[in-house]
């Protein structure tokens, strides 16, 4: 295979075996950008001189006989929501077209720790807004299994650029499915860490109770290596756990005997793609034949929450971008006859339709006479959300059910429709408001589309569920498939 | 069911100014954003504490020291518009 299609943990033993460098990766990377990014349009900033100054740095070690981490001279992109010191951080929206951060998210410089080569900056829905990456305030990404469908959203570039060799991992972030819907999408390895796992110092905040940053991988074994690599306690996010971090890589067992697997019933019914439910059917056969216990069980309230999410995030959002205004960083409208004028003026020339339209909810779900009915309701509802997680945890596992209700939709199908656009992540929404760590993995394919099927694991469990992930992939071939662009 | 002036309304609170098709668009999707979740109501939450986020962490702190911070020039890079160390903005009043 071709070493922009290889993993990270491939590509690291060519490295230690000097039958490639970090310089050689970098260029198969970029000549692949070369050849097919005008197709997938995946990254809205390419670091290519600082990529290869990076790879050479990492050659230097090598040579000098440095040990180096497992993900060193590996080309990872970085969703355009995270803060890189120096480089364009736009969240793919005209309000930050031309913000450069003076600091680092704690992730990239976690990154750059272990040794990684940032490829560049990725393609999102402008502000995580979005399932589709089609809101992006620049361009569409496509996906590289059928360039007229989306890629999912809002990490719909990280996603792409992973399936289609534009680089080997990447990092996205997830406030109600925005690295699973994509991942199931394009075809790759996507996990949403237990809220608090991974620091968001640095993240452009969108929904602070709901956002979390995690990987998108070709297979688990790296999805643990990167998890590994960015996980951990920081001190700049007040909401970051503390605790000490596993090593996510001794997780990595073909072993499912005896584990319970629940399967919410509310998750296979109405409105999920019947070819989607038949591969989670099959991929449930084969953990059963491994020795896994499988069991249909409900989360009683699972409808109440894309209504809940939508309140709780859009209030949040209304909130959180409050912020833009034109005064210390981004656009500003010049024509303003005073500072109230040119506030109204930038922040309605600068934010694109979904990202006002979400303002709009959010502004009104917490307005006065309205706060009650709407915010304050949909966060007890969250509450109840929760529970039913919870006890189901007392049971099992893992819980187990297909990540999108279809495979990839078509481009344009549901920009005129928000409540259309909204069902897609039905099946990811829950897991942000219980703040559980959730991972979609290829688990089959329709028509030439690729399936993802998703584990849903306890607070701090994500080992369980690179577990299960691991075992269903030393037995199955799914992320071992590669588009043909 | 939400009215072109609740839209207004809520325009000036969010600090965004709205065209009349805009406003024509919002009222109407915001409708049937907010009728779709009419359906919480189906519940009893009466004696349901709320959730505004799953971690068990309360009050976090640290002890108030001057740490590494970023220099002015750095600060003020981003701005549209500054004077000396500040930033500078259109007429207030």
């Amino acid at each position: 295979m071709e070493l922009y299609y290889l993993t990270a943990h491939e590509l690291h033993d060519l490295l230690l075996k000097k039958e490639v460098s970090a310089e050689e990766i970098c260029r198969a990377v970029f000549d692949r950008i070369d050849a097919v990014e005008e197709k997938v349009k995946a990254y809205v900033t390419l670091t290519r001189e600082r990529a290869f100054a990076r790879a050479q740095e990492i050659d230097r070690k090598i040579a000098a006989g440095e040990a180096i981490p497992p993900l060193a001279g590996i080309p990872v992109a970085i969703k355009d929501n995270i803060c890189t010191r120096g480089i364009r951080t736009t969240c793919s929206s005209k309000m930050l077209y031309n913000f450069v951060p003076p600091y680092n998210a704690t992730v990239v410089e976690k990154l750059e720790a272990a040794g990684t080569v940032m490829v560049g900056k990725t393609n999102m829905d402008e502000f995580a807004m979005g399932s589709s990456t089609e809101n992006s305030g620049f361009f569409a990404t496509a996906n590289p299994w059928d360039p007229e469908r989306v890629p999912g959203g809002s990490s719909g570039g990280s996603a792409a650029a992973v399936a289609a060799g534009e680089a080997i991992t990447a990092i996205g972030s997830d406030t109600g499915g925005s690295i699973r819907q994509p991942a199931a999408f394009c075809g790759v390895i996507g996990l949403k860490p237990t809220y608090g796992a991974v620091s968001r110092y640095g993240l452009v905040a969108f929904a602070s109770s709901l956002d979390q940053i995690g990987p998108f991988t070709r297979d688990v074994t790296d999805c643990a290596l990167m998890l590994n690599a960015i996980s951990g306690h920081d001190p700049l996010d007040s909401t970051s756990a503390p605790g000490d971090v596993p090593d996510f890589t001794s997780c990595l067992k073909d072993d499912v005997k005896g584990l319970k697997i629940g399967v919410p019933r509310e998750y296979i019914g109405e409105g999920i793609d019947p070819a989607v439910k038949e591969v989670v059917g099959q991929a449930l056969k084969l953990l059963a034949s491994l020795g896994a216990e499988i069991e249909e069980t409900t989360l009683p309230h699972s409808r109440y929450a894309l209504p809940a999410y939508y309140l709780i995030a859009t209030a949040e959002a209304s909130s959180n971008l409050a912020r833009y205004d034109g005064v210390r960083y981004g656009y500003r409208a010049e024509d303003a006859r005073d500072v109230v004028d040119m506030f109204m003026k930038t922040r309605s020339r600068g934010f694109g339709p979904e990202v006002k339209r979400r303002i709009m909810l959010g502004t009104y779900a917490l307005s006065a006479g309205y706060y009650d009915a709407y915010y304050l309701k949909a966060l007890k509802v969250r509450t109840l959300i929760k529970q039913d997680f919870d006890r189901a945890f007392e049971k099992f596992d893992v819980l187990l059910a297909p990540t999108t209700p279809t495979p990839a939709f078509k481009r344009g199908e549901k920009m005129d429709d928000p409540l259309q656009m909204y069902m897609s992540d039905i099946c990811t929404l829950a897991v942000n408001l219980a703040g559980i760590p959730g991972i979609s993995i290829p688990a089959g394919f329709v028509n030439g589309l690729p399936v993802g099927m998703q584990l849903i694991g306890k607070p701090f469990d994500e080992g369980t569920l690179l577990r299960v992930a691991y075992t269903f992939e030393q037995h199955a071939d799914y992320s071992r498939r590669r588009p043909s662009l | 069911m939400i009215t072109i002036k609740d839209v207004e309304h809520v325009a000036l609170l969010a600090r965004l100014e709205l065209s009349e098709e805009e406003k024509q668009m919002y009222t109407k999707q915001l409708d049937a954003i907010l009728e779709y979740a009419q359906v919480l109501n189906e519940l009893d939450t009466d004696d349901v504490p709320p959730t505004a986020h799953v971690l068990h962490l309360r009050n976090v702190w640290r002890e108030d020291e001057v740490g590494e911070h970023l220099p002015p020039d750095e600060v003020l890079a981003n701005a549209p518009e500054t004077e000396g160390q500040f930033f500078k903005v259109p007429r207030i009043v």
